[in-house]
């Protein structure tokens, strides 16, 4: 431990200031990440991208049930 | 087939629409990353080897762009992941953790390469010593290219499923030899393939941009010195590409033959069969169960090139679309019909365990679950259980005119490429280049091309392999999640909005930074 903080000092200086000295192109292009992500995580995940099976069973074995019944139940015709 | 008329067409339509949005579009961001890292690598390797500081403004110049188009693709793949769990849950329940293992060892890479040895390519010039810049730089490139391998993996894993046991207990596919997923013979063909396309396209990138600046008269000896590294690389990717595309075909033969027979446009198989170079189809008089057979308004073929590319010798027979379809006997080729029946009681060992498991009868239980453990069923049973899922044997042809013209397309630009890097070389060592304005234009105009010979290929791929989502086990229609239709196309809009507006910026602000030029 005691010769950690020296090197993490180094590292936060290091991402500080690359942050700090970036160029226009680079500002704006972290700019769109940000809304990106958060355009992917914090609306189309919670809103419109749920697990389907997670959301509706509870647990592995229910879902498997679910899967299972969907892999044989649509033979009906056939046999 | 049965399952589509359990589901809504809409539904499935929509949901391969998404998915086939969102996958393009990311292939947009991808191969840049995998090829441009590589020619960075290698000017930077210049650069501390010769000390020339014209080499490191070069570098700086496509890092930026690089820079832009990383971070504008950086995560556009995770959609792809929440698609499987929304729009495709049995699949991603049925593929299990061979999908899953793949994926998260791409998270976890990525995670590292991006926050760590990025960084330093961009933050740390002057800052670290020149020899761990580059080597940064370096993992940059092979850390990309090997995070590409393991989603290419689990694609592969699809065409061709191998190394797995279906467990009736979980419902999933579980790996029991990671080795066989890994070094199918498809990854294999498609990893090289993949990263051969994107060594290419961003050797095109390089060149076309070069070209503009020679075009331009602006910064001659940096746009020389970098039509220079771009043709070479792009010359020898070319080639790369050629060979790993033949190699890709002859897999295709043995283990998705349907799909090669179309993309040959071949439906009666022969000997001596030709390689059809160019054609073009229309619809014949005749069909096969209910499905119009094409035939060639015109063709160039060179005779016996197919016979001798998949069996290496002139005289081998290729099978037909006809003969996957009715069987061949004297090939020793299943019929679709028979294959219908051994994947219908695959299914219906599938079932008596569910009613075993019922009715609460463990000793019955035990006794299928082995049944599914057994080589003699898996191969000669369970291979087949998608087909259970098929009405009509027509049904197993993919759409025959876009597998025979996206890879015939794919192919003719294969060549262009290869022509086209060879003369860039061929004018700068001749000290011509900077006169031959035709051919600047040329190699301008061409930045596109590999981008739409990309996507041709991944058409070829995907739509190729149709009914299947995985091979012979899993159509499409039974695979996709039982949601409401009008939620796919909302998000199916939000994406085409997204994608295009991050399309737009990285083209906006990479277009500023070429006009800006590299810096003094």
């Amino acid at each position: 431990m005691k010769y950690s903080f020296p090197v993490m000092n180094r590292l936060f200086r290091f991402y500080y200031e690359g942050f700090s000295n970036m160029s226009s192109w680079g500002r704006k292009v972290w700019i769109i990440i940000i809304i990106k992500l958060f355009i992917m995580f914090a609306i189309l995940k919670i809103f419109f991208f749920q697990d389907f099976l997670k959301k509706k069973y509870d647990n592995d074995k229910q879902r498997s049930e679910y899967v299972l019944d969907q892999l044989i139940n649509s033979s009906d015709d056939h046999d | 087939m049965t399952m589509i008329e359990n589901v809504d067409l809409t539904l499935v339509g929509w949901s391969r629409a998404q998915f086939a949005l969102t996958a393009a579009y990311h292939w947009l961001f991808v191969p840049l990353t995998l090829g441009l890292s590589f020619i960075l690598a290698i000017m930077e390797t210049i650069y501390v080897r010769t000390g020339k500081e014209e080499w490191k403004r070069l570098t700086r110049f496509w890092m930026t762009l690089f820079g832009i188009n990383f971070a504008i693709g950086v995560a556009t793949g995770i959609i792809l992941e929440f698609e499987f769990g929304t729009n495709w849950s049995n699949y991603s329940w049925f593929v299990g953790d061979i999908f899953g293992a793949p994926l998260a060892v791409e998270g976890i890479l990525a995670f590292f390469l991006e926050s760590t040895f990025v960084a330093v390519m961009f933050f740390g010039w002057n800052k670290v010593s020149k020899k761990f810049h580059l080597i940064s730089t370096w993992l940059v490139a092979i850390g990309a290219n090997l995070s590409a391998l393991w989603i290419l993996v689990a694609n592969a894993w699809m065409q061709n499923p191998i190394g797995m046991v279906f467990n009736p207990e979980t419902a999933r596919n579980e790996m029991v030899d990671f080795w066989a997923v890994l070094f199918n013979q498809v990854a294999i063909d498609k990893f090289l393939h993949a990263i051969s396309s994107g060594f290419l396209l961003a050797s095109m990138f390089v060149l076309g941009i070069s070209s503009w600046f020679l075009i331009r008269k602006r910064e001659e000896l940096l746009a020389k010195r970098s039509i220079l590294i771009a043709g070479v690389f792009g010359f020898l990717s070319s080639l790369l590409i050629a060979y790993t595309g033949d190699s890709s075909a002859r897999t295709l033969s043995k283990v998705q033959p349907v799909k090669f027979a179309s993309m040959e446009a071949l439906y009666q198989g022969k000997n001596n069969a030709g390689l059809v170079a160019m054609g073009f189809l229309k619809d014949s008089d005749k069909k096969i169960e209910e499905e119009v057979i094409k035939d060639f308004v015109f063709k160039i073929e060179l005779p016996g090139f197919l016979s001798i590319l998949t069996g290496g010798d002139k005289t081998g027979y290729v099978p037909g679309i006809i003969d996957h379809v009715s069987g061949n006997k004297e090939k020793e080729i299943l019929s679709v019909s028979e294959k219908i029946n051994r994947g219908q009681y695959a299914r219906n060992v599938l079932k008596d365990y569910k009613s075993a498991r019922t009715a609460g009868d463990k000793e019955q239980v035990e006794k299928i679950k082995a049944v599914f453990q057994d080589k003699v069923f898996r191969e000669n049973y369970f291979r087949y259980f998608g087909y259970a899922f098929v009405d009509n044997p027509g049904d197993v042809i993919p759409n025959v005119p876009v597998a025979f013209y996206s890879f015939h397309l794919m192919v003719m630009l294969g060549f262009f490429f290869i022509l086209l890097f060879a003369m860039a070389v061929y004018f700068l060592f001749r000290g011509t280049i900077s006169k031959k304005k035709w051919f600047l234009w040329i190699a301008l105009l061409s930045i596109p091309l590999p981008y739409i010979a990309g996507e041709l290929g991944w058409v070829l791929t995907e739509m190729g392999r149709q009914p299947w989502i995985i091979q012979d086990l899993m159509p499409v229609s039974a695979a996709v999640s039982q949601i409401s239709s009008g939620t796919v196309i909302t998000t199916f809009i939000l994406f085409a909005v997204l994608f295009t507006a991050l399309l737009i910026s990285e083209i906006s602000i990479m277009v500023k930074q070429i006009k800006t030029g590299p810096k003094q």
